[in-house]
């Protein structure tokens, strides 16, 4: 069976996304409903605006069984907004997030719009060629879990980060056009599918 | 370690995170934090919503420093603000307070009457307003992020932002029916560059975020423009002028998302009290649509 894998499209940068995962291949679904969490293998919860997304997501009942599935093993990664609603808390402030990865981060840590920002990064788990990251008003790691893997890092902060079926970038794979980001979420879905 | 601001790559990926969401005109802080609980993407910083501005007369400016500031301070998301076409020192200083997008407007009184504002000499992104193709492709070519159609600010009334994206989408789909050879021929029709032209021909959309604005005054407003293909809205006069602005914010929130699920739109639509008061287009006296070149 070919995988699915669908995109949170309550709001944001959902079909970059979607373009880059059916360029890789795999059945893709943009999920609205609660009942579209049943239909796919794993989930990416795009950028965007955080405190939209968890709010729309409230409002349509999608909260609750989205991260029961979640704590049972469903494998998700968010860029950007979306990592800000997989971590367990926001630094100074009461925003609700999911809770399903275990850190810190704050929002908006490297500035408003003008201070966005493009770098190489190295990762790693990819060897020499270096990763362009897009980072938009994007959050920061200020306090990470013991179990959390740091997959790679940008000055102090780990930047790109995985704890067993959870995955967040702090910048935007999406928005460029190198694909190991997703291929490596894929493989993940993959390994937890069997 | 080389680290690069203000690249297209991230004003034009910025424009694109706001897709699917609402962005309100908001004129103090309170009213941004009313936006802000309703799901809004971002806010407009202004000092009079367009309804007022049409009321009032006169030469429409750049909103007072303090009152952007407060509006910056009060909430948590992207903050936008207008400035007048053409006028790069109201932008420069805009840029320089660290607004978050700036809308170079028709909606406040043009400082030029010939030249939109270089908006690629800017670190920070801009928004300007189209009402077809071949406006949208000048504006982009000038460097601007997002597009957003005009439509007829103040007015509460839809059908000018229908017209406007309705001649987009249309200009968009007649291009890529076009044999190659009759691109350069388009563009100079278009008033566009060429380029431009052949990438909304490859893309089959333009090339940048195309956001509907002007005239949405209900949840209904707002789906009927993400039916018609935009990727989001702008809300000015429609939520602060309505009886329950929360209510109306947040309604307008769920049907820009669930625009293709009339369950939803039903349930959103319902027991949102009273919209703005609309105006006919015919009766206008100033159509701010007509500014910009």
């Amino acid at each position: 069976m070919k995988l699915k894998i669908g995109v949170l499209g309550l709001q944001g940068d959902v079909r970059e996304h979607i373009e880059m995962l059916q360029l890789l291949g795999v059945e893709t679904l943009v999920v609205k409903l609660p009942e579209d969490l049943q239909l796919v293998d794993g989930l990416i919860i795009p950028g965007g605006e955080s405190t939209t997304m968890i709010r729309i997501m409230k409002e349509v009942e999608m909260y609750e069984p989205l991260k029961e599935k979640i704590n049972k093993g469903f494998p998700v990664y968010g860029t950007c907004a979306g990592m800000i609603l997989l971590a367990n808390r926001v630094k100074d402030s009461d925003q609700l997030t999911l809770q399903v990865l275990d850190v810190e981060v704050e929002r908006n840590a490297y500035g408003r719009q003008i201070e966005s920002f493009e770098v190489d990064i190295n990762v790693p788990e990819f060897g020499e060629k270096p990763f362009r990251a897009v980072f938009i008003r994007a959050p920061k790691i200020v306090e990470l879990g013991n179990n959390v893997e740091v997959l790679a890092k940008y000055e102090d902060a780990p930047v790109f980060v995985r704890e067993n079926n959870v995955m967040a970038t702090s910048f935007h794979p999406e928005l460029t056009k190198d694909t190991r980001i997703h291929e490596y979420f894929i493989k993940m879905v993959e390994e937890l599918k069997r | 370690m080389d680290i690069y601001k203000g690249t297209w790559v991230v004003k034009k990926g910025f424009a694109d995170m706001f897709k699917g969401g609402v962005i309100m005109d908001v004129t103090n802080a309170e009213q941004a934090k009313i936006a802000e609980a309703a799901g809004a993407v971002a806010v407009m910083a202004l000092e009079r919503v367009p309804a007022d501005i049409r009321k009032a007369g006169g030469v429409a400016r750049m909103a007072p420093i303090s009152k952007i500031k407060e509006i910056m301070e009060a909430v948590t998301i992207p903050v936008m603000a207008k400035v007048r076409i053409g006028h790069i020192a109201e932008a420069r200083i805009l840029e320089e307070l660290g607004v978050d997008f700036i809308d170079e407007s028709e909606v406040l009184t043009p400082a030029d009457d010939k030249f939109h504002i270089n908006k690629h000499d800017f670190k920070v992104p801009f928004v300007c307003g189209a009402r077809d193709l071949g406006e949208a492709l000048r504006r982009i070519a000038e460097g601007a992020a997002m597009i957003r159609t005009k439509g007829e600010a103040g007015t509460g009334n839809i059908v000018e932002a229908v017209k406007h994206m309705r001649r987009v989408q249309d200009e968009i789909r007649k291009i890529m029916n076009m044999p190659d050879d009759e691109l350069v021929r388009e563009a100079k029709e278009l008033g566009a560059p060429v380029e431009l032209v052949r990438e909304v021909k490859r893309l089959g959309r333009l090339p940048v975020v195309n956001f509907a604005a002007g005239g949405v005054a209900t949840p209904a407003d707002a789906a009927l423009m993400m039916i018609l293909g935009a990727d989001g809205v702008f809300v000015g006069s429609g939520i602060f002028k309505s009886k329950d602005p929360m209510k109306m914010a947040r309604a307008i929130v769920l049907a820009v998302t669930y625009w293709d699920n009339p369950k939803v739109l039903l349930k959103v639509s319902e027991d949102i009290g009273e919209p703005m008061q609309g105006l006919d287009i015919n009766e206008l006296e100033v159509k701010l649509q007509e500014r910009g070149w």
